[in-house]
């Protein structure tokens, strides 16, 4: 079965969309992804969609659906990458991806998750554990 | 390049809404319109091709090329012979889905396009059109 690959990196999942997606590939990457967080206790997932030159209201419905579910399983989610074309559409079809951190690109990306994860560890110090 | 033709796909997959955003990307090129234009036009029709078959149970896009004297633009319309649309305005709403997703797909695809035609009788089916000029 087809499957977008999911690479582990310390503590975070990377995943680089580099396909022209249908829905069912979308669905799956969103379970696997579910699954990996919970498997490799990773606590960011960043999403790279600089290889997308269309994203609709599925692909933005998936987009929200592994940040939220990111969120229950104390993972932080960064979407990076996002086309200035594919953006301008968004937000004109009636999505503005709430709930949802974006980066410019994989660097700032990547240095969004690993500030999140230092706030958190510096939270828990005070006695705010996450877990 | 070969002249352009008027051309119909089907649509009874989400394969096949790939292909549909892939040939309306294509024909968009064709006709020079600006990357954001053609990524509103593939959008529309992504939305509208997944109508089609997650709502319709199944059917067809045509693909056009219009011109009018100088200008030149692309006509797409997608038809299905299922349970059709009661009510259009409610349909036509931000937020309102029969289908468990966001409930953007034909408000949104209007917004997207230059043009927006709906028609529908319940138990025959639905057509939807959209044109983009250049």
């Amino acid at each position: 079965m087809e499957r977008i690959p999911i690479l582990k990196l310390d503590d975070f999942l990377l995943v680089s969309i580099q396909v022209d997606m249908h829905d069912q590939l979308a669905m799956t990457l969103q379970d696997d992804l579910t699954d990996r967080i919970v498997r490799t206790h990773a606590r960011g997932v960043l999403v790279d969609i600089s290889a997308l030159d269309v994203v609709d209201s599925f692909i933005g419905r998936m987009l929200g659906n592994i940040a939220a579910m990111s969120r229950v399983l104390d993972a932080d989610t960064v979407v990076v990458g996002m086309r200035p074309a594919v953006a301008i559409t968004l937000v004109e079809l009636g999505l503005s991806l709430p709930g949802i951190r974006t980066a410019l690109n994989v660097d700032k990306g990547m240095e969004l998750l690993r500030k999140a994860r230092t706030l958190n560890v510096s939270d828990s110090n005070h006695g705010r554990q996450r877990r | 390049m070969a002249a352009s033709v008027d051309e119909v796909l089907p649509i009874q997959g989400d394969s096949d809404v790939v292909v549909v955003r892939q040939r309306v990307r294509n024909r968009a090129t064709e006709l020079g319109f600006s990357l954001v234009e053609q990524t509103k036009m593939v959008t529309a029709a992504s939305e509208l091709a997944r109508n089609v078959f997650v709502h319709g149970g199944g059917g067809t896009v045509r693909i056009e090329m219009l011109r009018n004297g100088v200008r030149q633009g692309l006509k797409l319309t997608f038809e299905d012979h299922g349970p059709g649309i009661a009510d259009i305005s409610l349909a036509m709403r931000d937020g309102y889905s029969t289908g468990g997703g966001l409930g953007l797909g034909l408000s949104g695809a209007k917004r997207l396009s230059g043009e927006f035609e709906i028609s529908s009788a319940v138990g025959e089916g639905t057509r939807v059109t959209i044109a983009r000029w250049k």
